[in-house]
């Protein structure tokens, strides 16, 4: 006789009650990381981009700047999903744990938006 | 509830050096993040404008900041080239040990190869050559 009722089985959450969520954005983050990553550092260095005009230029052109916010966007997430886990398994106390996801999730969202509106800047000036 | 028996930890494994590059994941990737952190404040001095720009590049030019940058670079790079080796192993391949000490070893040579071809780069676009021809 199973003692799961019928709805947990449907939610198929498990016991941490929160499902494959976090696991499998971990990864869908990561797949789209490996060409977005890629293409910026690859056009950041094989680019002279050393002067404030030739990075703003470059920068503020809007296919680089649709793909760059979106890089933005996708690290903050896969970042934020990484650090979680290491405070979940490596902080034990409750309160510091706590405190320390809340911290961690708070930087990530200001990270992300800022990002986004520099970039934004750049590009709509 | 507190008392509850718990299984045995990492402890009570022998010392493998697939384990080190495990470990190494974890540490790169949190170091990326901060290096994220970092580009983000590089971004929006960008968008602050030449002056702020100016000075967050003196900012990075300091030997400590270009050591830091060379830390973050190998930490980005050993994350994304041992992600792709997690990608690999969620997908159910690779994972005999023998294939895993191989694929370790081929992201430690990839990882070292990129870092030293990215610092070259970043030391060429600078307007020095690091190595003299």
């Amino acid at each position: 006789m199973s003692l799961r009722s019928p709805l947990s089985k449907v939610l198929g959450r498990g016991s941490a009650g929160e499902g494959v969520g976090h696991w499998w954005m971990q990864r869908v983050t990561a797949v789209a990381l490996i060409p977005l990553t890629a293409w910026f550092a690859i056009s950041l260095i094989t680019s002279s981009l050393q002067s404030y005009e030739a990075m703003r230029g470059w920068l503020g052109q809007p296919w680089v700047a649709v793909l760059t916010l979106l890089l933005v966007v996708t690290l903050a997430w896969h970042a934020k999903l990484g650090v979680q886990v290491v405070i979940e398994d490596y902080i034990h106390s409750k309160g510091a744990k706590t405190t320390l996801l809340l911290l961690s999730t708070f930087i990530h969202v200001v990270a992300a938006v800022a990002g986004c509106f520099a970039i934004l800047r750049l590009a709509l000036a | 509830m507190d008392q509850r028996p718990i299984s045995p930890h990492l402890g009570v494994y022998k010392f493998a050096y697939t384990m080190s590059l495990s470990i190494l994941h974890r540490i790169t990737g949190c170091a990326a993040a901060v290096g994220f952190l970092l580009f983000v404040w590089w971004l929006m001095a960008l968008a602050s404008g030449p002056d702020s720009y100016a000075r967050a590049m003196q900012v990075l030019s300091s030997p400590l900041a270009k050591l830091l940058l060379v830390g973050f670079t190998f930490s980005f790079i050993y994350h994304f080239c041992n992600g792709i080796r997690h990608l690999v192993w969620d997908t159910g391949r690779g994972l005999e040990r023998a294939q895993a000490r191989r694929s370790g070893l081929l992201v430690i040579i990839a990882a070292l190869l990129l870092t030293a071809l990215a610092i070259w780069f970043a030391c060429s676009a600078m307007g020095f050559a690091p190595v003299s021809p």
